[in-house]
């Protein structure tokens, strides 16, 4: 399995970026982080999920709720390509060539 | 696949310099970037101002489905010469992150086809790494630094 690949998979999702940024602050349970977002529980639990099985977020137990907080470690690990970057600007660029090639001229 | 869109950084650098060829011609891939309608569409943003003029400015808006605004950027335009060049100020509103300096280059190299060097000047060689570290950050706009913890704990 490239993990490496779900990483980067994990956090192209504007909703999972949203649920890091959430508990980069502070650890939290996963109804606290659901009540943050209009989503359904079920899909921000998913989302919970993948962030974890790529660890992204760690859970830690406290009595009986589970927290949830940002694994500062893989973040770097994340962080340090620069290839992130380049994707999002190849993804805007293949977008207006693909804009312009279409494009018509109105008038 | 060709990989068209290349970024250089070096280390120690408060710049970077992104690069991409078009299968476009030159005043094609200009209208890209000074038509309002067509920035709105690759850009994936709202353009709420944009003058394509020495001395004018802009403002990007995003917005979630609920209409929540997740997004929002602004800048003055310095520099503005049709199919040649566009330096702007691009500031993302919100977030611990300096105001950047960007220098659009718009050049022919044949009938059908382009380039484009954007030339970006960061405040600090601090400042461009987070950058870098943070791309996803992009396109988010903030309340409560809460970015600013995540890129402490990077540190």
């Amino acid at each position: 399995m490239n993990l490496r690949r779900d990483v980067f998979q994990a956090i192209a999702d504007p909703t999972r970026r949203a649920i890091l940024i959430l508990v980069a602050s502070q650890s939290m349970t996963a109804g606290a982080i659901a009540s943050n977002f209009d989503t359904a529980r079920p899909t921000v639990s998913k989302h919970l999920q993948i962030l974890t099985e790529c660890e992204l977020l760690e859970q830690a137990q406290n009595g009986r709720e589970i927290y949830y907080h940002i694994n500062a470690k893989k973040m770097k690990e994340v962080a340090d390509f620069i290839e992130p970057f380049r994707n999002m600007w190849d993804d805007r660029f293949n977008k207006l060539e693909a804009l312009m090639k279409n494009y018509k001229p109105g008038r | 696949m060709e990989r068209k869109t290349k970024v250089h950084a070096e280390d120690g650098k408060q710049e970077i310099v992104i690069t991409r060829e078009f299968d476009l011609p030159l005043e094609l891939l200009f209208k890209a970037y000074e038509d309002p309608e067509i920035v709105a569409q690759w850009m994936g943003t709202k353009v709420l101002k944009l003058e394509n003029k020495k001395h004018g400015s802009y403002a990007f808006e995003t917005s979630d489905p609920h209409g929540n605004v997740v997004f929002r950027a602004n800048g003055t335009i310095p520099e503005f010469i049709p199919n040649k060049k566009i330096t702007r100020t691009f500031e993302m509103e919100n977030t611990p992150f300096p105001v950047q300096l960007e220098f659009l280059e718009f050049e022919k190299l044949a009938d059908d086809t382009s380039k484009l060097t954007m030339h970006i000047v960061y405040k600090s060689v601090e400042a461009r790494d987070q950058i870098l570290k943070l791309p996803f950050a992009q396109g988010i706009n903030l309340a409560h630094n809460r970015l600013q913890e995540i890129v402490n704990k990077l540190k």
